[in-house]
């Protein structure tokens, strides 16, 4: 049995039961995305119209690929959290928004696993 | 939000648009990853994939979604500051609002002078 009031297990965490976590998490993901953004849009257009070649010795170069690795990481980071709060403030169907939480949460870790070995397979040249 | 006593105002329909498009672009992501794929894949999927992106419908898509992307930019700075509490009175948040439309606008003119009008012929 828990010798911690009620009041104080629940300070501080509020109604997601997780704090500010969250709320942090999606900031510090926002700032990160900035730079990585700019640079994405940056190189975007250059990728665009580059042959097979091209693209593939720009993405599989070491400093290209760290800065999409992370660019990667923070977007789906970013998406899902977003995701989630839209999902809860819209959805009012229990077992719908459940599935939909679930099904993001899934996606998001797809894609960033997709995408990291898609760049680890470049890199590696094979 | 959306009632009978609801008049539409700047800063709520940008509001909903900073969720909008940040839906837009979680779907978006996933074209990425599939890009990345294609990528690592070989020259035959990549070339598929980049017959699709730069075809007549991957250009209006790709349209939507620089449009989003700069909207999204922006206003997601506008947000930070406000998290940061600073451009919370209604002039600031007005002007700001503004900027963020301007800023759309104008990388909406790049994106349709890169993606259908430039030379390089993306």
């Amino acid at each position: 049995m828990s010798l911690r009031t009620p009041l104080a297990s629940a300070r501080g965490l509020g109604s997601s039961h997780s704090g500010v976590h969250h709320w942090w998490v999606q900031r510090l993901t926002a700032v990160a995305l900035i730079p990585l953004t700019l640079w994405f849009v940056w190189i975007g257009p250059g990728l665009l119209s580059a042959d097979y070649d091209s693209a593939r010795s720009f993405v599989g170069a070491p400093f290209n690929a760290l800065l999409l690795a992370a660019f990667v990481v923070s977007l789906f980071w970013h998406a899902q959290l977003g995701l989630q709060v839209v999902i809860e403030d819209y959805v009012h169907t229990r077992w719908l928004e459940i599935s939909l939480q679930v099904l993001v949460k899934f996606a998001a870790v797809l894609g960033t696993l997709a995408s990291l070995l898609a760049l680890i397979r470049v890199t590696l040249g094979n | 939000m959306i009632g009978p006593y609801y008049r539409p105002q700047l800063t709520s329909m940008l509001s909903i648009t900073h969720r909008a498009t940040g839906v837009a672009l979680a779907v978006a992501s996933l074209g990425l990853a599939l890009w990345l794929t294609a990528l690592a894949s070989g020259a035959g999927t990549y070339g598929r994939a980049m017959v699709y992106a730069t075809s007549p419908i991957g250009r209006v898509l790709l349209l939507g979604l620089g449009a989003s992307l700069a909207f999204h930019f922006a206003d997601g700075i506008r947000h930070l500051f406000w998290d940061a509490g600073r451009g919370f009175e209604i002039k600031s948040a007005y002007a700001s609002g503004y900027a963020v439309l301007a800023f759309t606008a104008l990388a909406v003119l790049g994106l349709i002078w890169l993606l259908f009008l430039g030379e390089r012929g993306l």
